[in-house]
């Protein structure tokens, strides 16, 4: 075990991965010499040569194109988007190509990438350097879209996703890299070597895609959340007293129905939160989900707390940002009902 | 200080529309054998000119010429034309497959035939293509079944891509011949792709993308140059010009000055324009860039001018935006017939010849034709499972795939 922030997790995952498979290979903007200006890739191109990590002309529809080229040949590239604000660019490439590449050709040709990039807002990061755009990937057949919310859990997921033989979407929360945060901005942050989920087990292991992790046991409401949002549902749980079981999804695209809805018939209640917009962002689906297949043990209406429909501002952060007191609102509304 | 003027914007038309005499007589095609041939290892500045110039073997009495001339032998030309032919004969019989219902789509290549067929001969059983939907040439000149082609054209029981794709998008990667995809532009970045992979490896096979003159404006062609530029990826660049982009002319692309060519050198990208009608010239140069990109020599850009003669596909009238009679007036003529008169010239060939080749074609492409509609076509016959719709959108079916798959009854 190693003590480890999200930041050496990932970058931990990606050396144990070229270390094992010499097809595993990781380029991106700035990803080489550098190593990535969130050190994510650091020291990677010292050990593994300028043919295994390299850096790329600023243009991510020929990273993720190349990357789909390479994976072709049969290469595994684990390729990085600066920021997931920045992946538009790619976006014919991933829904065009990677996403229906085994489809269109009948498994004659696939695509096995993990495309990485980092996302989400409370960093005061204004329009371009928070959005969470998980909604316009979980839309495409095809992908796998992860999103993980602690070192143990990235690094796990970032192993399963490199060797996951189809296209995956790996949404790092960059809030959450150098510690957990639950939205109280206002009070010191507490780094990863001071919390249990810092504590990283070396070498090789995975945490499987597709699987939810109960990450709060309670009775009273199902709380559906990932990435930065499961600290603030905690925060919001204990700031309320109410007895809110919290479901870190993990990976959105395929959904862990199976953990949801035992939960939410348990609960007889849900609410469902995320950073991105509200409309048609991917608490939509899971709204549809859960009424669903849970509609005769709903005891309320299910409330979706998430990202106003505006694009992401800087000034007004923490007025933009669902924190503890609008989930925590969400909670007493939604048993009041 | 000059008067002030009011701006206009500049929307380049083609010199003719229908109803308008086609005259070729201005554009400037040098003569067979007059374009130099370089070294391998040239360095890309020197040969900017090549660019600007068209290298052609074939002059027109159907003697092979000039420095690029000499690349094949007798049988090694007389399969070609059978290659040609055999590819305008299958798009003929599909075109009418078509217009009978049994299939809803079909794209030719007519007039395109040397560039694809000749091309695929400088590769070997390894190196990979990245298609557009007009090289159908690259699988017929590896003698690939054509009833597997019509199989997928016909969205059969025997479709190799289980009635998935729209006709002609074909994938067969033992032949090096990547899924064709409906978005343009896109495999041209993959290609370069595929070639830095083969690079990281040390592998000594290539890679080839194929893009046609309109598609060159979409983003991914600007990607692919400069990955292929600072990689130096055994790439080989190929821009099949054939001026029309459905119904819009060369000049929308490229604009009215330059070449598409011309474009490579930018990038630091050696890049030279070949007779596309030319089957000895498309080969000679293919080879040449094809050693080049071996030799780690990095990549090469090829454009080869040719002129699309059909329509865009069969869902297209190109008398709706051009003259009937361009193609007939086009400088650089019939592939086919240029190639025919080579091997006359050589005395390898007779009319007689040709005629009794263009009869067995037809009957192989019909015996094959005769196979592939046994299985079915579009709207009869044998079709690809239901069930199948669900499978391969990843490798293992995830369970809401399996819902849905029960909740449509198959």
């Amino acid at each position: 075990m190693s003590r480890m922030t999200m930041i050496q997790a990932i970058r931990d995952a990606m050396d144990v991965k070229m270390g094992q498979d010499e097809d595993v290979v990781v380029f991106g903007e700035d990803v080489g010499y550098f190593g990535g200006v969130f050190r994510c890739t650091q020291g990677l191109q010292e050990k593994y040569g300028r043919n295994r990590c390299f850096d790329t002309p600023i243009n991510e529809s020929g990273i993720v194109g190349a990357a789909i080229g390479m994976a072709a040949y049969g290469l595994r590239p684990c390729v990085e988007i600066q920021f997931a604000d920045y992946v538009y660019p790619a976006y014919d490439q991933i829904v065009s190509e990677a996403a229906r590449l085994r489809y269109r050709s009948a498994g004659d040709f696939t695509a096995p990438i993990t495309i990485r990039m980092p996302t989400g807002g409370g960093i005061f990061g204004g329009q371009t350097h928070s959005q969470s755009p998980e909604a316009v990937f979980t839309q495409v057949s095809g992908l796998k879209v992860v999103v993980p919310s602690n070192p143990i859990d990235a690094k796990g997921l970032l192993i399963a996703s490199i060797e996951d033989d189809d296209p995956v979407i790996f949404l790092e929360p960059k809030r959450l890299y150098n510690g957990p945060f639950d939205g109280h901005h206002e009070q010191p942050v507490t780094p990863w070597s001071k919390h249990e989920l810092g504590e990283v087990p070396d070498g090789h292991y995975t945490v499987p895609l597709g699987k939810a992790k109960v990450t709060r046991e309670g009775s009273a409401v199902t709380v559906l959340a990932y990435g930065t949002m499961v600290y603030v549902a905690e925060a919001a749980a204990r700031e309320t007293g109410i007895d809110a079981e919290i479901i870190d999804l993990r990976t959105l695209l395929p959904l862990d129905e199976e953990t949801i809805i035992a939960s939410v018939q348990k609960t007889g209640r849900c609410v469902v939160v995320h950073e991105a917009t509200l409309t048609s962002g991917f608490g939509g689906e899971l709204l549809s989900r859960v009424q669903e297949t849970c509609f005769y043990h709903l005891e309320a209406p299910i409330i979706r707390v998430a990202g106003w429909d505006t694009p992401y501002p800087h000034a007004q952060e923490w007025d933009y940002f669902p924190g503890p007191a609008r989930v925590g609102r969400a909670l007493v509304k939604v048993m009041e009902a | 200080m000059s008067e002030e003027q009011r701006l206009h914007l500049h929307v380049p038309e083609p010199e003719f529309r229908p109803g308008d005499t086609p005259d070729f007589s201005n554009v400037n095609i040098p003569n067979a054998g007059s374009v130099r041939r370089p070294e391998i290892d040239v360095p890309p500045e020197e040969i900017r000119d090549l660019a600007y110039s068209i290298i052609r073997v074939l002059n027109r009495e159907g003697e092979a010429v000039g420095p690029w001339a000499g690349e094949l032998d007798d049988d090694q030309l007389i399969e070609g034309l059978r290659h040609m032919m055999t590819l305008r004969t299958f798009d003929a019989r599909m075109m009418m497959a078509q217009r009978q219902g049994k299939t809803s789509f079909y794209m030719q290549h007519l007039g395109e035939e040397a560039v694809s067929t000749a091309f695929q001969k400088v590769l070997v059983k390894g190196d990979m293509n990245f298609p557009t939907y007009r090289q159908a040439g690259l699988l017929l000149a590896q003698e690939y079944p054509m009833v597997k082609m019509m199989n997928q054209i016909y969205s059969n029981e025997e479709d190799p891509l289980h009635g998935r794709q729209l006709p002609i998008m074909y994938s067969e990667k033992e032949y090096g011949f990547f899924s064709i995809s409906g978005n343009l532009g896109t495999q041209y970045i993959q290609a370069v792709g595929w070639a830095m992979a083969s690079a990281i490896k040390h592998d000594t096979k290539i890679a080839a993308g194929w893009i046609g003159d309109g598609s060159t404006a979409e983003s991914d062609f600007h990607a692919s140059l400069v990955f292929a530029s600072t990689y130096k990826a055994p790439v080989i660049l190929n821009v099949v010009n054939n001026q029309w982009a459905i119904s819009t002319f060369q000049g929308i692309a490229k604009g009215g000055s330059g070449t598409f060519a011309a474009r490579g050198h930018g990038f630091g990208i050696p890049s030279l324009r070949v007779d596309g009608n030319d089957y000895l010239a498309v080969y000679a140069v293919a080879k040449w860039a094809a050693e080049r990109a071996r030799r780690n020599l990095g990549p090469v850009m090829i454009e080869y001018v040719t002129y699309r003669a059909g329509g865009h596909s069969t869902s297209d009238d190109p008398a709706a935006y051009r003259p009937k009679k361009e193609s007939d007036a086009w400088p650089l003529g019939d592939p086919i017939e240029r190639m025919k008169l080579h091997l006359i010239a050589r005395g390898i060939w007779t009319e007689a010849r040709h005629k009794q080749a263009e009869a067995e074609i037809r009957d192989q492409v019909l015996t094959a034709q005769k196979e592939a509609e046994s299985h079915g076509t579009l709207h009869s016959g044998g079709a690809p499972s239901a069930r199948d719709m669900f499978e391969d959108v990843y490798k293992e079916m995830p369970p809401h795939l399996r819902r849905q798959r029960q909740e449509a009854g198959i």
